[in-house]
């Protein structure tokens, strides 16, 4: 056993690219997802751009019908599982252990775990276009286009390359749930966490619930492509609408992952740059939870033309407009912390009232599609495409970059320009409106979705050609944020350590925190801990300079000197390149070479346990400094 | 002291918010998650069991004494795991050991039934690609079976591990058992569920076959 | 917010109480197998057997895994996992109009 530990001794420096390797500190793992996420940002904004070049005119011909189908998948899959969730996976990573006055994540070498295993999925998932061309059966999958007769490898490579990603989702989620039940700094309670903590905390309980069902729904289409099984093949008795469920029953939940992370930070955003607590705390928390918990009843609203009846579509239909009740809830607190505030019109707020703004119009629609007849119409057309861009685009990204521009400071120790955020802004806001407002019109007027093309009498060129324009102008923005980001990184404003007069903990530390992030771990009295502490301080300085509560003094590097954190470590990502292994292994040709290939991955992640179990907490302190 | 701490590096008590050990709640957490992962797969073989086109069917191949021996194999493997745990909790390491092993080699008989039952139904026709009921069933009971065998996997190593580093299952270690055992328990409870559900409702047979 | 680990555990029970357990449900199981070739007893054969494998399933759960005497998160993580599977199950069944059969 001590052979195993001894071939990779526990690292102990934090220095160079090995130090990003090995690192298990939570801030360094959430700004690899971030950049990850913003490089797969990127790629999937290029083919969106690809995809509208194809439809900006009748019968384009920049595509083939081939290549759009692939990159119509490709595009879905990795705005999903490889942009939004991993850059939510960033804020989290970052912002919650610092806001819970923790000094790092539950399971620190599992959160390495979770981004090495994210990484390879993505790049396993990407790999298929170098061999046998992407998957071309959409992001959805549907059953029986993904069996065997019908679509090529590229549907082996996304299916593992999701089983990959979901080990990695599902490990940061168990992480997230145990470090927010477990690492509270003494006197928050629960109903003293920041909104984004509480956010966080039910998307980690509808990540870990919801993503088993996707998988055993992806084991039954792997078996079926791999071992001649046949679970979505009507030609054997199945019915394949079974995939359609197990899609959807995680498909639903998803959404809310996607969008909860989102109202988390608006939450956090908006309190601070109105200069008032949020309006109805509890309310916001509660219908939370409510949507966390009816998003698990709603998810047969995706199949209401499949025809499972009446009574079926009636009660999906129900709980779909029920859950309008929590969401229209939140929208309502959001207006009101706004209300009568002093706002401080800072670009994370033009992001944080985009957010608002544009999840109600996506909102609004989908209370439309709860109805079953209007659903009907809409159904595959563009009216649906519409919807969902404007609460994963409008919401969720939008959302999104409200964080970016709020937690940048406290990451870099820089404030990114204000100028250049705010034309961001107004680019992205009039390209996207651009884009996908139109694609209300286009839908009610007939076009269905996942067509590569159109003919000319259909009338929807015009449209079309606008979308296509708005497309790039959403590109533009992006390039304005790349230029602020590395603007700012060189030469941005200096932020200090609480450049909002914020309200949470994470402005109470410097800014970038040091890798123990509290010197002391503060005791918290009430909401908005931090904001509570100052206003004290204001009130009476003398009596409580005292008992300072690990704020920004000079002092704190050297209080620092006597914190273990935990070291380094190797493990996770030898562990995590073993499953990844293991994953393409299978993908392997022919029978022998598959099977080496896997045992030799299945091998190496089961050394990797081991070495990772059976490894000291830290490096012994004598090699360590 | 942090020598002290193979196999979860936890040996001081930690400080958390709730009292609760992180491990332990991350135990729960997952096997709160399994339960949605076999929920799915039962599922599947509920709904596909009657649809099969071909033949065999689940009453012309299941051996109900066989399974019922198995079930009570994995019972008696519960009982031996809690009583491991007790023993390592009041520091009898030796009889901690003991029943470990008694447990793993309990999991191991249990497999071994399903290895002979596994091919008894490839004689008698019944493969994956066979029919529905194949296939839903060998995924089913072959992903409790990977499960259990993983189980077998982690009980060995704590043993062998304690051999070398005898602190690990120490009282004040016990969670690195307690740990072990509540998995090995959630294998139990699904072969519970699974017994019932597969093996004893099993639909009624074709009419006239 | 400081208590000390383990501290809401009540002691566990007694290795007698581990072999009680383990004696009910062998004859639990005893019974389900007995009642399914119990030709009178067939129209009642769905709702005995589900009945007696809840509660092998609770014993186990309460007992071997301690939830009885556990602390009470633990409970409401678990059963939180357990009823959405069972919602999953019998949602599914009712929509492929499989419940009986």
């Amino acid at each position: 056993m001590a052979m195993i530990t001894g071939v990779l001794r526990r690292p102990t420096g934090y220095a160079g690219v090995w130090g990003w390797v090995t690192t298990v500190d939570h801030k360094r793992i959430g700004v690899l997802y971030g950049v990850s996420a913003f490089v797969f940002l990127l790629v999937g904004g290029i083919e969106a751009l690809l995809l509208r070049l194809q439809l900006a005119s009748p019968n384009g011909t920049v595509l083939s019908a081939e290549a759009y189908n692939q990159l119509m998948t490709m595009h879905g899959t990795t705005m999903i599982f490889l942009v939004v969730m991993p850059l939510s996976a960033a804020f989290f990573n970052v912002v919650i252990p610092l806001m819970i006055g923790a000094r790092d994540v539950a399971f620190p070498r599992l959160n390495a775990l979770s981004y090495w295993v994210f990484l390879f999925g993505a790049l396993l998932l990407h790999m298929s276009f170098l061999v046998g061309g992407p998957p071309d059966a959409g992001w959805f999958g549907y059953a029986n286009l993904t069996e065997r007769p019908f679509s090529g490898s590229g549907v082996d490579f996304w299916v593992l390359g999701l089983q990959v990603l979901g080990i990695s989702s599902m490990a940061a989620a168990f992480n997230f749930l145990v470090t927010i039940i477990n690492m509270r700094a003494p006197g928050m309670t629960l109903m003293r966490m920041p909104l984004f903590v509480w956010m966080t905390l039910v998307t980690s309980f509808l990540l870990v619930t919801a993503f088993p069902v996707l998988t055993v729904g992806m084991l039954l289409l792997l078996f079926d492509r791999l071992f001649g099984t046949h679970f979505y093949a009507p030609v054997a008795g199945a019915d394949p609408i079974l995939w359609q469920h197990f899609f959807w029953l995680f498909g639903h939940p998803e959404v809310y992952i996607l969008i909860l992370p989102a109202m988390g930070i608006v939450s956090e955003v908006l309190p601070t740059f109105a200069r008032k607590p949020l309006f109805g705390y509890n309310v916001v928390v509660y219908s939370g939870i409510v949507i966390g918990f009816l998003g698990w009843m709603v998810w047969s609203h995706h199949m209401f033309t499949v025809g499972l009846g009446p009574v079926a579509n009636a009660i999906f239909a129900s709980t779909t407009m029920l859950i309008a009740i929590p969401t229209g809830v939140k929208i309502f607190n959001w207006i009101a912390t706004l209300w009568g505030g002093a706002l401080q019109m800072k670009a994370s707020l033009y992001f944080a009232l985009g957010f608002i703004a544009m999840f109600i119009i996506g909102g609004l629609s989908g209370v439309m599609h709860a109805s079953v007849p209007v659903d009907t119409q809409q159904q595959d057309t563009y009216f649906v495409v519409a919807h969902f861009h404007y609460v994963l685009f409008g919401g969720s990204i939008f959302g999104l970059f409200a964080g970016i521009y709020y937690w940048f400071p406290k990451i870099t120790g820089r404030l990114l320009h204000e100028g250049l955020g705010k034309l961001q802004f107004w680019l992205m806001l009039i390209g996207f409106n651009l884009t996908f407002g139109p694609m209300h019109f286009l839908g009610v007027a007939g076009m269905p979705r996942r067509i590569y093309t159109y003919g000319a009498e259909s009338g929807w060129g015009f449209w079309n050609a606008v979308e296509t324009v708005g497309a790039f102008i959403i590109a533009v923005s992006l390039l304005a944020f790349l230029a602020n980001f590395f603007r700012s990184l060189r030469q941005g404003e200096e932020a200090g350590s609480d450049p909002w007069d914020g309200r949470t903990l994470e402005w109470s530390i410097p800014s970038p925190p040091p890798h123990y992030n509290f010197a002391t771990i503060p005791t918290v009295h009430s909401r908005d801990a931090w904001w509570e502490e100052k206003q004290r301080r204001r009130a009476a300085p003398a009596a409580v300079a005292g008992a300072s509560n690990g704020g920004a003094q000079p002092s704190q590097e050297e209080a620092g000197h006597g914190i273990h954190m935990p070291s380094p470590s190797y493990w996770p990502l030898v562990v995590a390149f073993g499953v990844a292994l293991l994953a393409g292994g299978l993908l392997v040709n022919p029978l022998l070479a598959k099977v080496a290939v896997a045992m030799a991955g299945g091998l190496i992640a089961v050394i990797g346990i081991f070495g990772w179990s059976l490894e000291p907490a830290a490096a012994s302190p004598t090699h360590g400094q | 002291m942090q020598q002290a701490g193979a196999l979860g590096h936890s040996a001081e008590a930690e400080h958390t918010s709730t009292g609760l050990n992180h491990r332990k709640l991350l135990m729960w957490a997952f096997l709160a998650s399994d339960c949605l992962f076999f929920g799915s797969l039962i599922a599947t073989y509920l709904v596909n069991r009657g649809r099969s086109l071909v033949g065999p069917y689940p009453h012309e191949v299941f051996s109900i004494p066989l399974t019922s021996y198995s079930a009570f194999l994995l019972l008696m493997s519960s009982l031996t795991m809690v009583l491991a745990l007790a023993a390592v909790q009041r520091g009898n390491a030796k009889w901690g050991r003991v029943w470990l092993l008694a447990t793993a080699l309990l999991g191991i008989h249990f497999l071994a039934n399903q290895g002979y039952e596994f091919n008894q139904f490839a004689h008698e026709g019944l493969t994956p690609r066979t029919n529905l009921f194949g296939a839903s069933f060998f995924t089913l009971t072959g992903f409790h079976g990977a499960h259990v065998t993983l189980g077998v996997f982690w009980l060995t190593s704590i043993v062998v591990i304690s051999l070398f580093r005898p602190h690990t299952i120490s009282p004040k270690n016990s969670l690195n058992v307690e740990i072990a055992g509540l998995y090995w328990h959630f294998v139990d409870i699904v072969w519970i569920a699974i017994f019932t559900l597969v093996y004893l409702l099993q639909p009624a047979p074709p009419v006239g076959g | 917010m400081s208590h000390r680990p383990e501290a809401h555990e009540r002691p566990h029970p007694t290795a007698m109480t581990y072999i009680a357990v383990a004696s009910v449900l062998t004859v639990v199981t005893v019974l389900e197998v007995a009642i399914y070739y119990i030709e009178a007893l067939r129209p009642a054969l769905v709702p005995l057997l589900l009945l007696l494998s809840a509660t092998k399933f609770a014993l186990v759960v309460m007992f071997y895994m301690h939830l009885k005497f556990d602390h009470k998160l633990f409970s409401a993580l678990f059963v939180g996992g357990l009823w959405l599977a069972i919602g999953v199950i019998v949602a599914l069944l009712a929509l492929f109009q499989a419940l009986i059969r």
